[in-house]
């Protein structure tokens, strides 16, 4: 035992040695408006890599940085740095730079060069944190960047056309990034990802924007979860990708004469499980999607929970709340091998002699004037009238427009938790 | 005529069925609540009992009372009083009557589930509205053809036509023509048909405040801009006192000119 005890303590000392010749290289610079450094960009051209700027509080004009070498940016009491509506803030160009805690304002407004806050290009182990955003194009641009984080920012865009507007958080042929915890607000697109792999959206807010809260394309294997996305003019777009994990999210009130809560366009293998849709147009618009699995899913007061536009092969539907949606599912292709089964539908009347929680009767999810509304979209004007109800109910009890196919053999009694 | 209106008022308050009538209501509401998780739902369903029994109970109700009450309209015809105030005393102390069952009778199982305090409020007063002027349309119209016909049966049987008319056949044959036409652009069309028929409006009116307005929006520009404004709601209001007038003009010009 006192050999190990000495064979401990030799390894703290160690470690306590390795740890002070770090710091000892590692020097630490300040920036204020009485200090040595005035500025961020004299500082960071004297300081070597490795050091750590702390930028006190105060008000910096700073436009077009470029950060070089590995440094760690750090604000204390979220001072103010002013881009003068000048091009980009920074642009950073090393491994392992960090940025945190800063009130960034006034980028400029040229998008023909997509002006941006923070734009990282080519680097690894970034970390962008605590930061807020305001008046700017495009707040976190990351170009062929790798292994970093954006975490706790605020983005406060003021988007007003989606011609001239840029995206919360763009992210173009980069992987393993994680962006959590952010909330963003009046942008374009929230969260942009194009050619990005292996990235992890968790916990963010996405409200208000423009076109969506979050947008993929050519994106593969990414994980979004736990996120909300209220308001926007389309809750998330995910389009032509593969392998996308997308679960406990929430898709709210995303209302209006176009708008979903969820756009899949040439998907495949993707699980979309335990999300709540609640009050959007659509909730679900599928276009070309395969082999997806819904499940545990809320389809709470929609519009459309389900708008299947089409060549939509193998997915399946189960175990999915749909409770007092206008339309159910809407169906617009003859062919199908989609299964629906454990589903509970508000609007089933069937019943459960068994008592099993599995009605006896099977569950047609398409409605007769859901049928109609596809093929006549101004008929929609008749909704909730007496005659429909009436067509609907002859059509429930026998069926001859609706697809014979669209069933649910197993729908449940009680929702599902 | 305010004479003539208060004693149907009090007619009727003294007869059964403006209880019975209260009593349907009151259940109905407390059951939808009841049954209902929220307030939202409960005025969804609602919606479809106000487009649907409303107008029924004020065409029946209307076409009754005339016939009922029509030996003592004759001998009220006998005194020295303005016919149009006499059959429009009437026609006010049905309508009048049967709105207060509808508006009591709704009201108070919502007030005591909390109405005020949410903000579906809004949403029931419109709901309340929309079966007041249907209440009033519709009674109005059965008087109209009960002026029309001195046959009970021949009456009743044309009044409630004119409701399965308005309620059922007309959406049915709307319906066939918007599918039937439907490679014309069809936004005119399709309004001009909701204008003209009260049941129609008055359950666009709804749908306008319940929010599906959204739904509807993404057909076409018209619809959008119909149903995506302020202006939807507006037009349909005034074309639903428009719809309120007519019949009861046409009362008067009946009962001006009917031999009795």
């Amino acid at each position: 035992m006192p050999i190990l005890k000495s064979m401990q303590n030799k390894l703290t000392v160690l470690i306590f040695l390795i740890i002070s010749t770090i710091s000892v290289h590692a020097s630490t610079i300040e920036v204020c408006n009485s200090c040595k450094f005035k500025s961020i960009k004299t500082a960071i051209e004297y300081a070597k890599p490795f050091d750590t700027i702390i930028v006190q509080n105060g008000i910096y004009p700073t436009t077009n940085i470029i950060i070089q070498k590995p440094l760690t940016i750090i604000g204390k009491a979220m001072p103010t740095l002013d881009g003068l509506l000048k091009g980009d803030i920074f642009k950073i160009q090393a491994n392992e730079v960090t940025i945190k805690g800063f009130n960034i304002i006034n980028v400029g407004k040229d998008f023909a060069n997509s002006n941006t806050a923070i734009r990282i290009q080519k680097s690894k182990n970034f970390n962008i944190s605590n930061n807020q955003f305001k008046n700017v194009l495009y707040a976190i641009y990351l170009e062929k960047s790798s292994h970093g984080k954006v975490v706790n920012n605020k983005i406060f865009g003021n988007a007003v056309s989606e011609i001239n507007s840029g995206n919360g958080i763009h992210i173009w042929d980069s992987s393993n990034v994680q962006i959590t915890n952010n909330y963003i607000e009046k942008v374009r697109d929230g969260i942009y990802l194009e050619f990005a792999k292996n990235c992890t959206i968790a916990k963010n807010i996405s409200t208000q924007n423009l076109r969506y809260g979050l947008h993929f394309m050519f994106s593969n294997n990414n994980v979004y979860t736990h996120n909300k996305f209220i308001n926007n003019g389309a809750g998330v777009a995910v389009m032509f990708s593969k392998k996308i994990d997308m679960h406990h999210n929430v898709f709210m009130k995303n209302w209006g004469s176009a708008s979903y809560g969820l756009l899949l366009k040439e998907i495949n293998d993707a699980d979309i499980k335990n999300n709540i849709f609640e009050e959007n147009t659509i909730a679900i618009n599928v276009e070309g999607s395969n082999r997806i699995n819904y499940s545990k899913n809320n389809f709470i007061r929609n519009g459309w929970a389900l708008k299947v536009r089409g060549a939509c092969y193998n997915n399946i539907f189960e175990s999915n709340n749909f409770i007092s949606n206008s339309f159910d599912v809407s169906w617009n292709t003859k062919m199908n091998d989609n299964k629906f089964s454990n589903n509970f539908w508000s609007a089933y009347a069937g019943y459960d002699i068994d008592k099993d929680g599995v009605g006896d009767v099977p569950y047609r999810p398409v409605k007769l004037f859901s049928y109609i509304v596809n093929k006549t979209p101004e008929t929609i004007i008749l909704l909730r009238s007496l005659f429909i109800n009436l067509i609907d109910f002859s059509e429930k009890v026998t069926p001859v427009f609706t697809p014979d196919f669209l069933i649910d053999n197993q729908p449940k009694m009680k929702p599902v938790l | 005529m305010f004479k003539i209106l208060k004693y149907s008022i009090f007619d009727l308050l003294r007869s059964r069925w403006s209880f019975i009538y209260l009593v349907f209501y009151l259940l109905l509401g407390s059951v939808l609540l009841l049954l209902n998780s929220n307030l939202s739902n409960a005025i969804i369903t609602l919606l479809n009992v106000v487009t649907v029994l409303v107008p029924l109970i004020g065409t029946i109700f209307g076409i009754m009372y005339y016939y009922d009450s029509k030996e003592f309209t004759e001998l009220l015809l006998a005194q020295p009083i303005k016919r149009s105030n006499i059959f429009l005393g009437q026609y006010f102390g049905v309508a009048i009557s049967l709105s207060l069952s509808l508006i009591i009778g709704l009201g108070i199982p919502f007030l005591f589930y909390g109405l005020v305090i949410s903000e579906k409020v809004f949403e029931f007063i419109s709901l309340i509205i929309v079966g007041t002027f249907l209440t009033f349309i519709f009674t109005a119209i059965s008087f109209f053809i009960a002026l029309s016909f001195d046959n009970k049966i021949k009456g009743f049987s044309v009044a409630i036509l004119m409701w399965l008319l308005l309620a059922v056949i007309y959406d049915g044959i709307f319906l066939i023509s918007l599918v039937y036409f439907e490679q014309y652009p069809l936004d005119v069309f399709s309004l001009t048909a909701v204008m003209l028929n009260p049941i129609d409006l008055g359950r666009t009116l709804m749908l306008l405040k319940l929010d599906i307005s959204a739904l509807l929006g993404y057909t076409g520009a018209i619809f959008k801009k119909f149903f995506g404004t302020n202006l939807g709601s507006t037009i349909s209001f005034i074309v639903l006192i428009i719809w309120s007038l007519i019949p009861i003009l046409g009362i008067v010009w009946k009962s001006n000119k009917k031999d009795f």
